[in-house]
């Protein structure tokens, strides 16, 4: 049933040959081995590498211009030390910064900002992708990158467009209500039979927005003194 | 709920290692025959789920930090190997806790839930902090799984199941009932 | 004469092997072991973490059975090319080592150009290298044995596990989701089996399987004719 009844079992037949192997044989044989192996995963890394990133990008890029609703540019702001820089600080791979796209219309002027927020979903942590106005805590638009929901009910969140949409013109933070149109300004209907999920939907877009319209007036003040 | 309590009851309870992830499968149909057995051998699993969370971030913090497509191989590799030099420091310095957990060590390195553990708190990207609540957390749900599941199978040896649902069919069956105990808990700490 | 005593003496050259290695078959035998007898799956419980894990809708099923036959047939060739050079102390560790390099290798490649899928997969493709699967046909068939039949060992081993997988996931999908492949097939009445897309559906849809295969075996011992 599992592996190492096989291991056992056919230990005992190669026992045969009965000699001892020398130990420079063996680290001869886990060398070549560990060589092989090594060339043969670099050479692949690198022939799939930018297949792999590619896409990723794509991926960021479609959620951020479709919770900003199509904003004409955007630019990336890194947040180093609990604080928004323009230009990630040499030394510091900007790949693994938590960021914000800061969305801008043709005239240059800001549309909002796409972060991605997370928190504990009704199973497992979801993410989503979620596009603001930070002067004022107006929602765009949001998007679920990742979620564990159950499959028929909770996973509506991401795939009932009509709970997703009442969160654009939305203000935070917003509150969930039961069994009736969620009013504006700031109410969402959760969804029936997946309340504890569009709770959660509901707090990672509070939590979120609160956290980054601090940083953005923090770095707008410092920006423009 | 605090954020470190979360991880902790997620992975002891809500995404329970062996009924919801399905990890560790192997020594949970194979090693359940026994209450006694099964709570040891969770046991021996809980601390070597410890030293993989902490050997596999470390390695991954220093190590792998360029080199992320090598990660399997080298959790893989280095897991194995400390599994065996811990097994050996147990036989020569603490004989008599070899003698309890010992005959486990080996077949717990073949287990899915070691290699998991490491590889989620990756793409989790826990810190150092994190990952040793959430290998305690896997580590007691592992315990958990295995001793519900033995103390069930000790009756379930005293009845007379048709002849088709002798070898798994009973098993796989009530660990689907254990598993649907367990989507219970789902929802914990989500909400307010 | 061949010894009276073993229990299955069927064959006249069975001793010009070695003992433990795999009797002599065909080609067809090598390929058609894993699927019908020896099915990985639902036969011999090899690898349930995947079988269960992924198995909620068709598109994962089928992935992980494709990747890891490419797993179990690059191991495989691998194994069997080295088994005069491997020595004998260290042969696991070398084996894993193989294993773990073509479950990378198809980790990457599947990451490139099914993203979807890999996200979808996450952590448990790299998982393939605990699959009790890989190793026990490494040790048990691939390093005894030449390259051709290694490689028709791990084509069938996979064949088989990529069928029973995308069985159970079927199953789970057409009656957890009502869709196929993500096509929806029953009209807008019909209410989902949810449990059946949850983890305890994994354990209840194998626990059925594995009655029914019972089920089947136990028929053909009562009323198949006895063979001689």
């Amino acid at each position: 049933m599992s592996g190492h009844e096989h291991v056992h079992g056919g230990g005992a037949a190669p026992q045969v040959q009965g000699k001892q192997t020398p130990a420079w044989k063996m680290l001869a044989t886990l060398f070549l081995a560990g060589a092989a192996a090594g060339i043969l995963v670099v050479a692949v890394y690198k022939v799939t590498l930018p297949a792999i990133q590619k896409s990723a990008a794509a991926k960021v890029d479609g959620a951020v211009r479709e919770v900003l609703k199509a904003p004409a540019t955007y630019d990336t702001l890194y947040l180093v030390k609990d604080a928004l820089v323009a230009k990630a600080p040499d030394g510091i791979d900007p790949s693994e910064l938590p960021r914000a796209y800061v969305g801008k219309d043709e005239s240059g002027t800001r549309v909002g900002i796409a972060v991605v927020g997370e928190g504990p979903g009704f199973q497992e942590i979801m993410q989503l992708m979620i596009g603001f106005d930070p002067a004022t805590g107006t929602l765009i638009g949001i998007k679920v990158l990742d979620e564990k929901e159950t499959p028929g009910l909770g996973d509506k969140i991401e795939v009932d467009p009509a709970f997703m949409a009442q969160f654009a013109t939305r203000i935070a933070p917003i509150v969930g209500v039961k069994g009736k149109a969620g009013a504006p300004p700031n109410q969402i209907q959760t969804i029936t039979g997946a309340t504890i999920s569009s709770r959660a939907v509901i707090k990672v877009v509070n939590t979120t927005v609160a956290r980054w319209q601090d940083l953005m007036q923090r770095y707008d003040k410092g920006a423009t003194p | 709920m605090g954020h470190l309590s979360w991880i902790f009851v997620s992975t002891l309870l809500v995404n329970n290692f062996t009924l919801v992830m399905f990890l560790g499968l192997c020594s949970f149909f194979g090693v359940t025959g026994k209450v006694e057995t099964a709570w040891r051998l969770g046991l021996a699993n809980t601390f070597v789920l410890l030293l993989t969370a902490l050997s596999a971030w470390f390695l991954n913090a220093y190590v792998l930090q360029k080199t992320p497509f090598l990660r399997t191989i080298a959790f893989i590799v280095v897991i194995a190997s400390a599994v065996q030099i811990v097994e050996m420091a147990v036989k020569k310095y603490l004989p008599v806790l070899f003698r309890q957990l010992g005959i486990y060590l080996p077949l717990i390195t073949t287990n899915c839930a070691i290699l998991g553990l490491a590889l989620f708190q990756t793409s989790r990207a826990y810190t150092l902090v994190e990952a040793l609540v959430f290998a305690v957390g896997a580590g007691l749900g592992l315990t958990l799984a295995l001793s519900l599941m033995a103390s069930i199978r000790e009756r379930t040896e005293l009845t007379d199941p048709p002849v088709i649902a002798r070898r798994m069919g009973l098993v796989l069956v009530i660990a689907s009932c254990l598993s649907m105990a367990f989507m219970g808990f789902a929802g914990m700490g989500s909400a307010e | 004469m061949t010894a009276a005593t073993a229990p299955v003496a069927k064959k006249d050259d069975a001793p010009a092997f070695d003992p433990g290695a795999p009797p002599p078959a065909t080609l067809f035998q090598d390929v058609w072991r894993g699927i019908g007898k020896e099915n990985p799956v639902l036969v011999q419980f090899l690898g349930m973490c995947p079988t269960m894990a992924v198995t909620n809708i068709l598109a994962n099923g089928f992935a992980m059975g494709v990747a890891t036959t490419f797993v179990l047939v690059g191991s495989g060739l691998f194994v069997s090319l080295f088994r005069k050079y491997v020595a004998h102390e260290v042969r696991i560790t070398s084996y894993i080592l193989i294993i773990a390099t073509f479950v990378t290798l198809a980790d990457m490649l599947l990451a490139a150009s099914f993203p979807d899928i890999s996200k979808a997969l996450g952590p448990f493709i790299p998982l393939i290298v605990a699959n009790c699967l890989l190793l026990g046909r490494a040790e048990a068939f691939a390093a005894k044995v030449g390259p051709v039949r290694a490689v028709a060992d791990g084509l069938g081993m996979g064949l088989g596990f990529t069928v029973s997988l995308s069985a159970l996931a079927s199953f789970r999908e057409i009656l957890g989701r009502g869709t196929i492949l993500g096509h929806p097939l029953f009209g807008p009445r019909f209410e989902p089996w949810v449990f059946l897309m949850m983890p305890p559906g994994g354990f209840f849809t194998l626990g059925v399987a594995c009655l029914v295969v019972a089920y089947v075996i136990e028929w053909r011992k009562q009323h198949a004719p006895r063979e001689a």
